[in-house]
């Protein structure tokens, strides 16, 4: 029996009875209206039992109750086309189950068997009309690469590696294909060894053997794919060798429904692709608050003290340590870490700060709470204090409790289910798809000594009369400069990740954004800022088209760590004065309200602009450009390149 | 066959099927069954396997004429395993 089955136990027991009740309170809630505790349930459900049947079940009340909500229940939407070799058919239900508990509502294609070179080379194909946000390509050795995968020692080795050249261009070639008729996120599977080599050991023992070339073809895919915005690599004989390529397999099924995945990992297929989803979506999470006592360490601090509580290099504190160090990976990748513990502040930061076991410190934490009150409070500072949506929050804790009174409170927050055994601890973070990332610019590896610089300036801001005081103390210098192949992808993810100071909140993939660059009327500037505590890296962009007379503000964003300081007037001028340059009258704009970008109500009113027209969507908004004021404050020192020359301005700078 | 084992082959068969339990008994097969076409019966194939932990040989597989038939090929391979 393999793993993944072996915690449902075949004698019918009081977790299947509390999971079919769950089915029965799901329904009866759905019959009284009570859609969003209908919804929190579905999602219980789902994490105690996720099972191919609980998947079923899942589904069809999601399906019911979106026809019943539309809009309220924010859910994104995320279109996935599969294009395949094989049947996964059965895999479909799982992943839009699990979609569906990282807040995603997933539109699954599933392409024909092996059409998929077709599908990607006619631009009127079934794949592009679906217009999918994402396309997989699962596609196993034995069709990819037939010559590599049986008879392979029939070839010789000139023959063999002209095989493995071909399997490489045909990849090339379609990928390059998709890329001209479609913009949608491309991850391309690699292709897994065989698990018995046709020569047995003997295949080790040359340079050019099966096992060997495949892992040939799969570097190169891995280069083909840093090829293009938006084309990543699926390493798919990892997965298989994570979970041991013989109980993965399932030969039967492979022979009699084109299945090869046994019916127990195919959930561990559908994880594989939300890791991959779930940060095309934008439903990462950017900060991540742990529970310090059973969490960070063993025992409890204010009980056991700095001697009793267990953490360091050897058994039992080393499973703290691997957390520890897990928890530092994600810093690393701009994840922010911060502390939300019941406990005296005195004894925490003792631990934190003296003790040799630790790994993280208290420097490594953005934000703490550290107090009695309830931890969805504390929440909800943090993520004030820090700048975020709630829902950009993942919460840590061993206490079941705590965990699901968050839920409870803020559903909006990515709980994660720790195991009763530490020893789990660090590999269940890994595994939660909220910290993926398919793209680390050197902002988000910089992101907790931003936010370190924030706490200074936050202090030096209170000690200043007047704001203008306060900005010249600042000693701003931004760089304004178009969208380039450097920039490309911190742009189209500022346009994903942003939500506050965003005007129109159009979320932008980099094929997208690199499509629209090349167009002449398009404009497309970035601006990066730093200051006398630090640098804050690239924070804002503005994408704005030529239209007759008139320049159309299309985006305008800014990061949240920048706003107040009046970078987006520098910004707006910017966009104002190239307008004008290239002979354009007026300079229009929407603002497009949602239920997080009230900071940017007001903007366009503030600089001037005239109020045209209303709708349900929004407000349009108009300068004259003639008679316009709007210049960069003159406290920003502003460079702007354009396509590459530097021209120093001091801003206001005309004088 | 215990109660216990057809009762949650019916669980299982409600969900795959999207049909509430008390309407599958015993003798529910691809006749009264509207949806049981070739694709359910493999994902009601992966269900039972994913659930009960057993490997269904194909022989096994065409045997799964009603759920009674699935209910009683589940205890032949639970009591083999044994």
């Amino acid at each position: 029996m393999s793993d993944s089955t072996s915690n449902s136990i075949p004698n019918s027991t009081s977790a299947e009875r509390s999971a079919s009740n769950l089915r029965a309170q799901v329904d009866a809630l759905i019959a009284e209206s009570a859609f969003d505790l209908a919804m929190r349930r579905l999602a219980d459900l789902w994490r105690r039992d996720p099972a191919s049947g609980t998947a079923s079940f899942v589904i069809s009340r999601i399906d019911e109750l979106r026809g019943k909500l539309r809009n309220k229940f924010p859910l994104a939407q995320f279109k996935l086309a599969i294009l395949r070799s094989f049947t996964v058919e059965p895999i479909v239900p799982l992943l839009r189950a699990e979609a569906f508990v990282y807040g995603i509502n997933l539109e699954v294609h599933v392409g024909d068997f092996n059409t998929y070179v077709q599908d990607m080379l006619d631009s009127d194909s079934s794949l592009y009309r679906f217009v999918p946000n994402a396309v997989v390509l699962a596609v196993r050795t034995d069709q990819a690469a037939p010559e590599l995968w049986r008879d392979f020692a029939d070839l010789t080795p000139e023959a063999a590696q002209q095989a493995a050249e071909r399997v490489v261009d045909g990849y090339e070639q379609w990928i390059g294909a998709f890329r001209k008729h479609s913009q949608a996120a491309l991850i391309v599977h690699s292709l897994e060894r065989p698990s018995s080599p046709s020569l047995g050991v003997l295949d080790d023992q040359y340079e050019a053997g099966q096992s060997e070339l495949i892992r040939q073809v799969n570097r190169e895919l891995r280069r083909i794919a840093a090829g293009f915005h938006g084309v990543y690599t699926l390493d798919y004989d990892a997965l298989v060798s994570r979970h041991g390529s013989e109980p993965w397999r399932d030969e039967r099924k492979w022979l009699t429904a084109r299945l090869p995945i046994a019916a127990g990992y195919l959930l561990q297929m559908a994880r594989e692709w939300m890791r991959f989803i779930v940060p095309l979506s934008g439903r990462t999470a950017k900060v991540l608050v742990v529970d310090l006592d059973n969490t960070l360490w063993g025992g409890v601090i204010g009980e056991d003290g700095m001697a009793g509580i267990k953490v360091g290099a050897e058994y039992p504190g080393a499973a703290y340590q691997a957390l520890h160090r897990t928890l530092l990976d994600l810093s690393r990748k701009g994840i922010l870490l911060a502390v939300c513990s019941k406990n005296n502040l005195d004894d925490a930061m003792e631990a934190l700060e003296n003790h040799p076991g630790m790994l993280v410190r208290a420097k490594h934490f953005s934000a703490m709470r550290v107090n009695w009150t309830d931890k969805a409070q504390n929440l909800r500072e943090i993520a004030q204090e820090l700048n975020v949506g709630i829902d950009a929050l993942a919460f840590l804790d061993d206490n079941p409790f705590e965990r699901e009174q968050v839920r409870a409170a803020l559903p909006e927050v990515t709980v994660i289910d720790l195991p009763k055994n530490p020893l789990e601890y660090a590999s269940v973070v890994r595994k939660c798809a909220a910290f993926e990332r398919l793209t680390l610019s050197a902002e988000d590896q910089q992101r907790s000594e931003m936010y370190a610089a924030q706490k200074q300036r936050a202090g030096a801001e209170q000690t200043f009369q007047s704001k203008e005081d306060f900005f010249r103390f600042l000693e701003q210098e931004a760089q304004l400069e178009p969208v380039s192949e450097l920039t490309l992808a911190r742009v189209a993810q500022l346009t994903q990740k942003t939500n506050q100071f965003n005007l129109t909140t159009r979320r932008y993939t980099e094929p997208e954004i690199a499509e629209m660059a090349k167009k002449p009327e398009w404009h497309i500037f970035s601006i990066k800022v730093r200051d006398r505590f630090g640098d804050h890296g690239l924070v804002g962009v503005a994408i704005a088209h030529d239209e007759g007379e008139q320049c159309e503000v299309d985006s305008f964003l800014l990061s949240c760590r920048v706003i107040g300081r009046t970078v987006e007037t520098a910004l707006l001028a910017h966009l104002a004065e190239s307008a004008a340059q290239r002979g354009r009258k007026r300079l229009v704009g929407w603002f497009l309200p949602t239920k997080k970008n009230a900071p940017a109500r007001d903007f366009y009113e503030h600089h001037g602009f005239e109020l045209q027209a209303t709708s349900c969507e929004g407000s349009l908004w108009a300068l004259d450009l003639k008679s316009s004021t709007l210049r960069a404050p003159d406290w920003i020192n502003l460079k702007v390149s354009v396509g590459g020359s530097t021209t120093k301005t001091t801003a206001g700078g005309r004088i | 066959m215990t109660a216990s084992t057809l009762e949650q082959v019916r669980n299982v068969a409600s969900d795959i099927f999207g049909i509430p339990t008390d309407k599958i008994t015993a003798e529910s097969s691809p006749e009264t069954i509207e949806n049981w076409d070739s694709m359910q019966h493999l994902n009601l194939v992966l269900a039972i396997e994913e659930k009960f932990g057993v490997q269904l040989e194909p022989e096994d597989i065409e045997e799964m004429k009603n759920i009674g038939a699935v209910a009683a090929l589940v205890e032949k391979l639970q009591s083999a395993a044994r």
